[in-house]
């Protein structure tokens, strides 16, 4: 446990002393304040103190945003060599990995932190829905963690910073909105199917307020699959 | 704490790069790597660090196995890769810390070890510098210094003098001398004269195999051979110089190097030193023996030789 927790200082520290932290932040800031408040379906138009059209844009700027941030966790250190000084020093490759995937989590939630205010802004304005609120916010930590992992395993991949990127963005894709839609063509079980493999299926249901374990479940599967992953192709190294 | 290789192979594909290679370090000892490029020295220093999984063969450290403790080997082996990978966008000082964490040393002892490290190591002025800004030899100085910063019992040191200048390759050297009274080293080079300088011992390898184990003596006598001497002779006629010596039992023969100045190479026989009898001779005859040298074989010559066929 320690030493995940000495990667996770590490990198934190690394997202705050290079621009990638501030950057993610004003950005995220910038792109749901302005879709909250001021421009589209914003809570004025909309006239309901309600987080929905908050929890809407970040489903997708998160989307972008993190394989933004996991693109060169590994593949850096793969490049650059320092993954062989990392792994000669008493920690294992999970420890590694893990580590990685807590500091971003970490870097995101921090990000959802500074959108509290819009939240104490609308309860001023209106009844909120205070439950909503809050399980809107889980499911988008579990969705982070979900694109975090995958993130991770794309940068294990190569040692290429740009083919994190593409390559997360590329799986990601296809749980963001592929799976849902390919699940509207189809009928009976493989729409069903497809449909369970959406992360928007669980997204809306746990923003809704429904926390239910098949979520849970769907969402821990994927996290421990893909971190599962990355650390198989950073021991392919050894052989 | 010692080292002991057993029969370690590794393939890449289909090559060899390490073929069946056993030897062992014993604690106190300083083991000189050397051998040509791709001769496999980094592979079996990155095996012995547990970083590379061998495809035979066993390595121990004491008591522990590197494949299936590696966590124990790792705690007790100091290690700089060849190119000293580091992470350039992290000031020195935090660097040695997220090291010193990661080899779990004690919380209170981080900053007087941390300290320590950036005397003994020479980073006094550039511990605040990120490491991307430092030259060469001082991203080598921080590697050692990342080494060494547990007090691991086995240092494995790939290249551990590259880029550095000759004062600093002088300290290095002495730095790793001094170390290495107490604990296990081994350090790869292609430097002969550092090698020389620095190890007790010397490991050839070539093409995955061990082509010599000794000394730098024993590697010296082993190839050398016979004697060969230089000397000078003064007062005297050079054709009744070589004629005299040449009579000796010992001497298998002599040429003259430089007519004008009574210089002369003079070979023994197998086994044989003619250098006593050659300063008698010069006493008997009332010659001014005013040079008498031992030519060494170098150990570039051996390498050479070792490597080449």
């Amino acid at each position: 446990m320690k030493e995940i927790w000495i990667i996770t200082r590490r990198e934190l520290k690394m997202f705050f002393n290079s621009l990638m932290a501030y950057i993610l932040l004003v950005a995220f800031l910038g792109f749901t304040g302005f879709f909250t408040w001021i421009f589209g379906s914003d809570v004025f138009m909309v006239g309901q103190a309600s987080m929905q059209s908050f929890f809407g844009i970040a489903y997708w700027t998160l989307f972008f945003f993190i394989p933004g941030l996991t693109m060169g966790l590994l593949a850096e250190e793969t490049r650059s060599g320092t993954i062989e000084l990392l792994l000669t020093k008493p920690i294992n490759d999970w420890q590694v990995v893990v580590g990685k995937f807590l500091s971003t989590l970490i870097l995101i939630a921090v990000a959802l932190a500074f959108t509290l205010p819009y939240y104490i802004t609308i309860s001023t304005l209106g009844p909120i829905d205070h439950g909503a609120v809050w399980t809107g916010y889980l499911g988008l930590l579990l969705m982070s963690g979900t694109y975090i992992s995958i993130g991770l395993f794309a940068s294990s991949v190569s040692k290429n910073q740009i083919v994190g990127f593409l390559l997360a963005l590329l799986i990601g894709i296809f749980f963001h909105v592929i799976f849902g839609i390919l699940a509207g063509n189809f009928t009976g079980e493989l729409s069903n199917v497809l449909n369970f493999l959406s992360v928007s299926t669980h997204y809306d249901s746990v923003s809704r307020g429904v926390i239910d374990t098949k979520d849970l479940i769907y969402f821990f599967s994927i996290m421990i699959l893909a971190l599962l992953l990355a650390e198989k192709v950073l021991a392919r190294r050894r052989f | 704490m010692d080292i002991i290789v057993e029969n370690l192979t590794k393939l890449y594909g289909a090559q060899r790069a390490v073929d069946h290679i056993s030897f062992k370090v014993h604690t106190g000892e300083v083991l000189g790597f050397l051998g040509p490029n791709g001769a496999g020295k980094t592979t079996t220093m990155k095996a012995i660090t547990s970083y590379l999984i061998p495809n035979e063969g066993e390595i121990h450290l004491g008591e522990f196995s590197v494949g299936t403790q590696p966590e124990e080997i790792k705690k007790r082996i100091g290690y700089l890769p060849e190119d000293n990978p580091l992470y350039n966008d992290m000031p020195v000082i935090d660097y040695l810390r997220f090291v010193a964490e990661l080899q779990q040393i004690a919380k209170q002892k981080i900053r007087p070890r941390i300290l320590e490290m950036v005397t003994i190591c020479g980073l006094e002025g550039e511990k605040h510098k990120k490491i991307g800004e430092l030259s060469k030899g001082y991203r080598q100085r921080v590697g050692l210094a990342q080494a060494l910063i547990h007090d691991p019992e086995v240092l494995i040191l790939d290249e551990p003098t590259s880029g550095l200048d000759p004062n600093q390759i002088v300290e290095i050297r002495e730095l790793i001398k001094t170390i290495g009274r107490e604990k296990t080293v081994i350090l790869s080079s292609h430097i002969l004269a550092e090698v020389e300088a620095t190890c007790d011992r010397i490991l050839i390898i070539n093409k995955g195999k061990i082509v010599a184990d000794g000394s730098p003596e024993e590697l010296r006598k082993k190839s050398q051979g016979n004697e060969l001497l230089k000397i000078t002779i003064e007062d005297a006629d050079a054709n009744e110089v070589i004629k005299t010596l040449q009579s000796l039992d010992s001497v298998d023969w002599i040429n003259s190097i430089n007519d004008t100045d009574n210089r002369f190479e003079l070979q023994s026989k197998a086994g044989d030193s003619s250098r006593r009898a050659v300063f008698e001779t010069c006493v008997r005859k009332k010659w001014a023996l005013t040079e008498l040298s031992v030519v060494e074989t170098k150990l570039e010559d051996i390498f050479h030789q070792l490597t080449m066929n």
